[in-house]
C-alpha cells in the first residue's frame, strides 16, 4: 500500500485495534484467544529470548494452537534483570527467566489448560511470594507510562501495531489541523524540558528555530546515548521506534524543516535495525517522504551511525560528526537554532524527548502539564541499575521521591549484609546522593540542590561495598578518556585530576591533594568549552561533599573503608570475624587459600593475585 | 613513527587483497562528493578490510577527493576505527557504571591475565582482540561481555575464562 490518506490511517487503526484488543483485556474481538508477548530487547536477547521465542512458536504449532495463540516479539519490557520475560494477554500474567526447556510445559499447562506455571512466575524478593499478574508487581504497579506506554504491548517491527495503539494520530492532527505556531504553543504549554540532561524547555528551543531565518532547516534526534548506566533511549528505539519518527515529523512541521537525521550509536545494532525498519515502513505508507497524508508537507528522515565518541552527545559536536568531521564542540553562540548542521537552523532533541511529543499533541499540553511538579512536568524514565533488586527501566511522574524509586519500585538492596550507600545520577556529569537526601524528589532543580543532576536518567544504586573515591576515579577516567582535546582546561585538567585520584586510591595520597582536586575542579568547570568539561568534575565534588571522610581514610589512614581499593588491602583474615565457612577457599581461582572445617582460612600471599574473589564471597567482612 | 613519511610512502599491507581494494574503490565512488560521507565510508571500508591501516586511509582519501589528514584525523578520533589488525574474535568488556560496580573491572583484569595482553590489544596469534567499551546499554544484566556479536549477561570474573575459551 502506498500514500495513506487520513481515512486510510483511521481504517488501519480500527482494524489493528481490534486485532490487539486482547492486550487491553477485551476478549472475543480479534481472531485469537491468547497473545503471548515475549521481550526481544537487548537484555532479554542476551538471556536467550530468540531461542525461547522460536521454541514457543514451534511448540504452539506442534500442539495445534497456531490459530488461537499468537506469539509476538516486543521491544524492551523494562524488567531486564529477569529476562527473558513474557506477558500473556488477556490475563496479563508475567513470566520470568524463561528457558527453552520450560516451553512444552508452559504451552501444555498454560495455553491449553489455563494453569499458570507457578515456578516461572515473578517472585517478590521481600515476601518470597509469587505474583502472577504484571499489574500487581510493585516494579510495574508504581510506574506511570507515557514514553514507555507501548512496552510489552506491540511488535516494534510492525507499523500497523503502532497505529493500532493510536500511533501517528498526533502527527495527523499536527499536519492537518495545526499551524506551526499552534504546535510550538502546545509544546510550550506542556512544560516539557529536554530529557537529554540539560533540561532546556523544548517548546522554547523550537520557537527559536521557527523564528530563525532560512529556507533549509534540520530536525535531529540525539540517540548517541553515551552516559554509562543509562539505556532508556536504546529501549525506546527498540520497543517503540515509530514514536520517535512521529515526534520528529511534528517538529519538522513546526519549524518548516524537510530533512532530519537520527544520530545513533553504533553500539546499539538492534536499535538501529528496528529504527531503520520503522523509517522504511513509514515511507512505504507515505507517513515520511513527500506529501505526507496528502497534506502537501514533506519530510525525509535518515539514520546516521556514530563511530564511538562520547563527546558527540554534545550538540555542536554531534552536528560536526554528521558533517563527517572529528566530533569536536564549538563555542556557542551561535546556537544551533540559528546556525547548526551545515550552518542551517537546527533543532536537536534526544530520543526520550521525541517520544513524548506525539502524546502531547494528541492529548494536549495541559494534560501533560498536569503531571509533575511546578518546574518539571510530565514523567521521567530512569535506568535503575547497580546494587538494587529490581533492575530495569522505570518511568515515574516528576515529583516522585528517589526513595520510592529505589525501595518501592526497585525493592532495595539485594545483599542482606550490605547497606545502601549512595545513588549516582547523571553519569559522568552528575553526582552521588547519600541516604540522608533520599527524600529528594525527581525535579531538575531539586536534584541539582542535592548535588547531582537529572541527566539522561541513569540511576545507579551503590551499596557499602562501593568505594566513593574509586567511583570518582572511575568517572574522571571516563571524562579524561572522552575529552576531545580541543580546550586545555578539559584536556589537561581532567588528566591531572585523574592522576591525583589514582594516587589516592593507590594509597599514596597526601592531604594537599584534596585541596588541589577542589581547586582544579573549579577551574575546569569555569573554563571548559563544552558541557563535558564543565560538568566533568561533578562526581569528584559531590563525593567530596558527602564522603569526605572516605577520602581522608585513604589519604591519612591508608585504608579503604569499603575494602575496594586493592592497593590498600592486606588480604588477611580477621580471626574475630571469620566464621570458618570456607567460601573464600572454595572460590579462590588460584588456590591461594587453605582452610579446613572448623578452622579459620589462611591466605597465602605468595600465591594471591589480589583478585578480590574471596572478599566478594565472604559474607562476614572477615577479609581486610 | 613519522606519519608524514608513512602517508606518502606506504604501500598496502599483504593482507589487503586486490578484491578488497576494488571494494574500497567502489564504496568511495558511490559516496564521492556527498556531504558527510567520510564516516560511513570508513565504517564500510573497515567492514571490508577489518581495520584501517594508513595506506588504506590514503587510498580512501584519494578516491573520495579529500585531504589525507582529514581521513587520518577522523580515523583516530573515533574509537570505532582501528589502525591495527584485529583478532578473529573480538571480546568487549563493558565498563559502564552498572557493569563496573557489579564486577566488570574484575572481569577485565581476569581476561588481561588470561590472554596475557593489556586491554585494547590483540593476542599474538590473532585469536582475540580484547577491548573495553563504554556502556552497551544492557545494564539490566550487568556485568556484560560481548564476544563478536554475542552478548553474554551476568558474566562474573570466575566464569569469563571458560566463556572466551569457547571461541576458537
Amino acid at each position: 500500500m502506498s500514500q495513506l490518506t487520513i481515512n486510510d490511517l483511521a481504517q488501519i487503526q480500527e482494524q489493528s485495534k481490534q486485532a490487539q484488543a486482547l492486550r487491553h483485556g477485551q476478549t472475543g474481538v480479534g481472531p485469537q484467544r491468547m497473545h503471548l508477548l515475549i521481550c526481544g530487547g537487548t537484555g532479554c536477547q542476551a538471556a536467550g529470548s530468540v531461542a525461547v521465542n522460536a521454541a514457543l512458536v514451534a511448540e504452539i504449532a506442534k500442539q495445534g494452537l497456531a490459530e488461537e495463540v499468537a506469539v509476538v516479539e516486543t521491544g524492551c519490557n523494562g524488567f531486564c534483570a529477569l529476562g527473558p520475560v513474557m506477558v500473556s494477554y488477556p490475563e496479563g500474567i508475567f513470566y520470568v527467566n524463561l528457558e527453552e526447556k520450560d516451553i512444552p510445559e508452559l504451552v501444555t499447562s498454560y495455553c491449553v489448560n489455563g494453569e499458570p506455571v507457578e515456578r516461572l512466575l515473578y517472585k517478590d524478593p521481600g515476601t518470597k511470594k509469587r505474583i502472577p499478574h504484571m499489574r500487581d508487581i510493585p516494579f510495574f504497579a508504581l510506574q506511570r507510562l507515557i514514553t514507555l506506554k507501548n512496552r510489552s504491548l506491540l511488535d516494534a517491527e510492525k507499523i500497523d501495531e503502532y497505529i493500532g495503539q493510536g500511533g501517528y494520530q498526533g502527527m495527523a492532527k499536527a499536519l492537518k489541523e495545526m499551524t506551526p505556531e499552534d504546535i510550538v504553543a502546545e509544546v510550550k504549554k506542556s512544560g516539557l524540558r529536554g530529557r537529554g540532561g540539560a533540561g532546556f524547555p523544548t517548546g522554547l528551543k523550537w520557537e527559536f528555530c521557527q523564528k530563525a531565518a532560512g529556507e533549509t532547516k534540520f530536525v535531529l534526534c540525539n540517540a548517541d546515548e553515551g552516559d554509562p548506566g543509562a539505556f532508556m533511549d536504546r529501549s525506546i528505539l527498540e520497543a517503540d521506534p515509530h514514536s520517535v519518527v512521529e515526534g520528529m515529523v511534528i517538529a519538522a512541521k513546526a519549524i518548516g524543516s524537510h530533512h532530519g537525521y537520527v544520530y545513533c550509536r553504533a553500539e546499539y545494532p538492534l536499535a538501529v535495525h528496528r529504527l531503520q525498519l520503522a523509517i522504511d515502513q513509514a515511507k512505504e505508507y507515505g507517513l515520511l517522504g513527500p506529501d505526507i497524508l496528502g497534506t502537501g508537507f514533506s519530510f525525509d528522515l535518515q539514520i546516521y551511525q556514530g563511530a564511538g565518541a562520547f563527546v558527540c552527545g554534545e550538540e555542536t559536536a554531534l552536528m560536526r560528526s554528521i558533517e563527517g568531521k572529528r566530533g569536536m564542540p564549538r563555542p556557542r553562540p551561535p546556537f544551533p537554532a540559528q546556525a547548526g548542521l551545515w550552518n542551517k537552523p537546527t533543532i536537536l532533541n534526544n530520543v526520550e524527548t521525541w517520544a513524548n511529543i506525539p502524546q502531547i499533541i494528541t492529548n494536549g499540553g495541559d494534560w501533560y502539564a498536569s503531571i509533575g511538579t511546578e518546574g518539571s512536568k510530565g514523567t521521567k524514565v530512569f535506568a535503575l541499575t547497580g546494587h538494587v533488586n529490581n533492575i530495569g527501566l522505570v518511568e515515574v511522574p516528576m515529583g516522585t521521591p528517589l526513595r520510592t524509586i529505589i525501595y518501592d519500585i526497585g525493592e532495595g538492596i539485594p545483599k542482606k549484609h550490605r547497606k545502601f550507600k549512595a545513588v549516582q545520577l547523571g553519569g559522568p556529569s552528575g553526582g552521588c546522593i547519600p541516604e540522608e537526601h533520599l527524600d529528594t524528589i525527581c525535579d531538575y532543580e531539586a536534584i541539582v540542590k542535592a548535588g547531582a543532576i537529572m541527566g539522561s536518567g541513569g540511576m545507579i544504586v551503590m551499596d557499602d561495598s562501593t568505594c566513593m573515591v574509586d567511583m570518582a576515579r572511575f568517572f574522571m577516567d571516563f571524562v579524561q578518556e572522552e575529552s576531545c582535546g580541543k580546550c586545555t582546561p578539559c584536556r589537561e585538567g581532567t588528566r591531572r585530576m585523574l592522576q591525583i585520584l589514582e594516587k589516592i586510591t593507590e594509597g599514596k595520597g597526601e592531604l594537599a591533594d584534596i585541596e588541589t582536586l577542589e581547586e582544579l575542579a573549579g577551574m575546569i568547570q569555569e573554563a571548559s568549552l563544552c558541557g563535558l568539561g564543565q560538568t566533568g568534575p561533578n562526581p569528584v565534588l559531590s563525593t567530596l561533599r558527602y564522603f569526605r571522610e572516605e577520602y581522608l581514610a585513604h589519604v591519612v589512614d591508608k585504608k579503604c573503608p569499603a575494602r575496594s581499593c586493592v592497593a590498600l588491602l592486606e588480604f588477611k583474615v580477621d580471626l574475630d570475624k571469620c566464621k570458618m565457612c570456607g567460601l573464600c577457599f572454595k572460590n579462590c581461582p588460584v588456590d591461594a587459600i587453605s582452610w579446613k572445617k572448623k578452622e579459620p582460612a589462611v591466605i597465602h600471599l605468595d600465591k594471591c593475585i589480589k583478585c578480590k574473589t574471596c572478599l566478594e564471597n565472604c559474607k562476614y567482612d572477615a577479609i581486610y | 613513527m613519522s606519519l608524514a613519511y608513512e602517508l606518502t610512502q606506504a604501500t598496502l599491507p599483504d593482507d589487503v587483497t586486490p578484491e578488497m581494494v576494488a571494494q574500497i574503490d567502489d564504496i568511495c565512488a558511490a559516496h564521492r562528493g556527498k556531504p558527510g560521507a567520510l564516516i560511513p565510508v570508513l565504517q564500510k571500508c573497515q567492514g571490508v578490510v577489518g581495520y584501517l591501516p594508513v595506506p588504506v586511509q590514503e587510498r580512501i582519501a584519494e578516491k573520495l577527493g579529500v585531504p589525507g589528514h582529514e581521513v587520518f584525523g577522523v580515523t583516530t578520533f573515533y574509537s570505532f576505527f582501528s589502525m591495527e589488525p584485529r583478532g578473529r574474535h573480538v571480546i568487549r568488556v563493558c565498563m559502564g557504571t552498572a557493569c563496573y560496580v557489579r564486577g566488570g573491572k574484575e572481569v577485565l583484569e581476569r581476561l588481561e591475565r588470561h590472554l596475557n595482553v593489556p586491554v585494547d590489544s590483540t593476542t599474538e596469534d590473532r585469536r582475540f582482540t580484547l577491548e573495553q567499551v563504554r556502556c552497551l546499554g544492557a545494564c539490566g544484566v550487568a556485568p556484560v561481555v560481548v564476544a563478536n556479536q554475542d552478548t553474554h549477561r551476568k558474566v562474573m570474573a570466575d566464569k569469563v575464562v571458560d566463556l572466551v575459551e569457547q571461541y576458537d
